[in-house]
């Protein structure tokens, strides 16, 4: 056993409310530059719906995460070693910008200085790459908004395989509900078993998958291995570039930046213990459906005292194992098992998690009567249908959604009768396999959801990686070599001096 | 004449070598992050994917064509039954094919970076350049092919061979070696030296990076641990 931690993330889905205050925010802290304007470290699509980029679930297009071969082995479903190597020149698999969209910003200056004339002058878009007009913007980070679009062209989502979907055309029958995107920083990584460079890799003491800019050569094999297409090729630099978990901020204690400013409190970071020698083990189950399971197994209690010995002789500082003790994450994910990995059929082990939403109780208006069971609604009959969750979440294994959704509905239903009632009703919960404390908990956790239950982040323990002595004066962090002390307007080895494109003068 | 001849074939090489060698380890350890392939296949796919193939794939089996024809000695050749003409054949024959696959791919890289105007204009002047000197290397490489067809028992293939180990073995009078060939081969050759000079500023330090260490890589995780000052004793 070899014990490592990681800071792990929950998404509540049941409470996104689809502002994009995570992905904007995140934007202006990261990726507002150059050859990074279609970069979206973070995105919230509705779904269901194609998604960001384009059709990014579908892995028999873009090859991404690993398959397992006959032997038994993992393998990258790009290929291996040498199918890797053979794409180089050109990667046949690899999607173009346009799956993304063109970057687009508005010619903002002719308002400014358009003549006098009839009619009020418009500001037309401007491709940021060419820095020409476009005649018209055909898709863009976030393009099926609160499903718009034909059913036709959202229907193609890969969730809603084994599903008459049909019906879900109909106004009276459709559902949607939005789910944020961002690297999930994997156990399993498959972005980082294809960089032919090897210029990414996870960090042992926190788990967060980086990519040295200053190693990538821009073989661009990572684009296609990541299945959730977190990874962005930055045009202009020629590297690529993914979400670094705001690593800057995790070190320092502090959430990241969608997290801190998620103004609908769905986002928890907290500390897990898992058990990395066995992470081949549990990617290479035979059966998709067991890899839920089998990444849950992963998981160790942090409460259990011979898996604290063993964290501390591997290295793990104490501040982190009592940071194991607390996470929201650990409770969510594995002691009440109501969050879930995204699409864990990857193989990856994703450690972003997803607590699935409620939805209205479908066909409750027009039959007049819903299909209770006592004081519960069967969740078989919530609008959102089980399956398309369990098609997301678990490989298409509905019993663990249809559990955690019955806890959440157990939870309401408990603290109503507690609030409303004034009774303490203990059935409830016993018949979702929880006790009152566990609710009682739960309902702090993920309903008040207070700033310290939200987010438990130990600092970094910097002192035990670097030397403080060598690092006094450097420049923080920084994008590209513009901490190199040479800054001279001219390059020799042609980096672009350019800072920003202008405007298109009329 | 005598003065040009003397700086271009005896003291040029050297001059393109360092460069080369000295300016590669400069910009690797001062520039790093300007290390790159810069493949603009992410804007573009069209034109790419069988022109940058056929590019690489050409050029690459030109360059080991050239390295090994021009280092190898007559007598290693000799040794396993090629016969100079056999060689002079072979050099026309396997040089000929693979320029002419290098021809097709680089004609669909060029007209793709100059006429397509998001690769226009995300070009640097230097991608641009390199790509149209390539392109006028290969072309004067084909010119010469004919001239070597006319020469069929191979005797300027001899006498520039050995110009390329004198160079290198440092054995001097290399100028006067090269005098006699015509003239369309010193052009391809100055240009081929000068290839070596541009390749620290330009997108071609890529070449360095050929990722071949990605097959000895043990498994495929790579995990980067904090170094444990105090287990060192730091």
């Amino acid at each position: 056993m070899k014990i490592r931690a990681q800071i792990g993330k929950v998404l509540i889905l049941d409470k996104c409310i689809g502002c994009h205050t995570c992905s904007v925010t995140c934007k202006q802290v990261w990726t507002s530059r150059e050859g990074a304007e279609y970069h979206w470290f973070n995105n919230v699509e509705t779904k269901p719906g194609i998604g960001y980029p384009k059709d990014w679930e579908n892995q028999e297009r873009w090859k991404g995460g690993w398959v397992r071969n006959g032997n038994g082995r993992l393998e990258p479903k790009l290929g291996g070693k040498w199918r890797i190597l053979s794409k180089i020149f050109a990667n046949p698999d690899m999607p173009e910008i346009d799956d993304y969209y063109e970057p687009f910003d508005f010619e903002y200056s002719y308002l400014h200085n358009a003549p006098e004339s009839e009619a009020a002058p418009t500001a037309r878009a401007i491709s940021q790459i060419t820095g020409e007009r476009m005649r018209k913007i055909e898709w863009g980070p976030n393009w099926e908004e609160i499903l718009s679009g034909e059913f036709a062209k959202r229907s193609k989502d890969q969730n809603f395989r084994e599903i008459e979907k049909e019906i879900y055309g109909q106004f009276e029958q459709t559902f949607m509900f939005y789910l944020p995107r961002l690297c999930e920083h994997c156990l399993n990584p498959s972005c980082l078993a294809a960089c032919p460079s090897g210029a990414i890799y996870k960090r042992e003491e926190d788990g967060i998958v980086l990519i040295d800019q200053e190693k990538c050569r821009g073989w661009r094999m990572c684009i296609n291995a990541c299945p959730y297409k977190k990874i962005y090729y930055n045009w202009h630099s020629g590297k690529s570039e993914k979400c670094i978990f705001c690593y800057p901020r995790i070190e320092a204690g502090l959430p990241t930046v969608c997290s801190e400013t998620c103004v609908g409190r769905i986002r928890y970071l907290g500390v897990l213990l898992y058990d990395a020698d066995r992470i081949e083990e549990a990617a290479g189950m035979v059966d998709e459906r067991d890899l839920y399971a089998a990444q849950l197994s992963l998981f160790l209690d942090p409460r259990d005292p011979k898996v604290v010995a063993q964290a501390r002789a591997d290295g793990v500082p104490e501040s982190w194992i009592e940071a194991a003790r607390l996470s929201p994450v650990y409770k969510m994910a594995i002691d009440w098992k109501v969050a879930f990995p995204l699409h864990p059929e990857y193989r990856t082990l994703p450690m972003v998690w997803y607590v699935p939403p409620l939805s209205p109780i479908q066909a409750a208006a027009e039959s007049g009567h819903i299909d209770h069971d006592d004081v519960m609604p069967d969740v078989r009959s919530l609008r959102i249908p089980l399956k398309y969750l369990a098609n997301l979440l678990t490989a298409g294994d509905e019993q663990p959604i249809a559990v955690a959704l019955e806890r959440m509905l157990a939870m309401r239903a408990y603290m109503r009768r507690k609030h409303v009632d004034n009774v303490l009703d203990p059935a409830i919960v016993a018949r979702v396999g929880l006790s009152e404390p566990q609710v009682e908990d739960m309902y702090r956790t993920m309903a008040i959801a207070d700033y310290e239950d939200r987010f438990v982040i130990p600092t970094s323990h910097k002192e035990l990686g670097e030397q403080a002595y060598d690092q006094r004066g450097i420049c923080g962090f920084s994008f590209g070599a513009s901490c190199s002390e040479g800054n001279s307007s001219f390059s020799l080895f042609g980096r672009d001096t350019r800072k920003t494109r202008g405007e298109r003068a009329e | 004449m005598r003065y040009i001849d003397q700086f271009l074939f005896q003291f040029y090489p050297y001059l393109c070598l360092v460069v080369f060698f000295l300016g590669s380890w400069a910009r690797f350890d001062r520039s790093q992050y300007t290390w790159r392939s810069q493949s603009s296949q992410f804007l573009r796919r069209k034109q790419l994917i069988w022109g940058s193939n056929l590019f690489h794939i050409g050029i690459l089996l030109l360059f080991c064509g050239h390295f090994f024809g021009l280092l190898t000695p007559p007598e290693v050749y000799h040794r396993f039954g090629l016969s100079t003409e056999g060689k002079q054949l072979l050099a026309v024959a396997a040089g000929g094919i693979f320029a002419f696959v290098c021809f097709v791919g680089m004609t669909m890289l060029i007209h793709r970076r100059l006429m397509d105007p998001r690769i226009r204009r995300t070009s640097k002047p230097t991608d641009i350049f390199i790509l149209l000197f390539i392109y006028a290397q290969l072309i004067l490489g084909m010119v010469g092919i004919p001239v070597s067809i006319a020469d069929p028992d191979g005797g300027n293939m001899l006498v520039m061979a050995e110009w390329a180990r004198s160079i290198l073995l440092f054995q001097g009078g290399s100028a006067e070696l090269i005098a006699g060939v015509p003239w369309i081969y010193k052009v391809h050759i100055v240009a081929g030296m000068t290839l070596f000079l541009l390749v620290p500023f330009t997108r071609l330090v890529h070449i360095w990076s050929v990722p071949i260490w990605y097959l000895l890589r043990p498994g495929y995780q790579i995990v980067r641990q904090q170094i444990n000052l105090a287990k060192k004793g730091a």
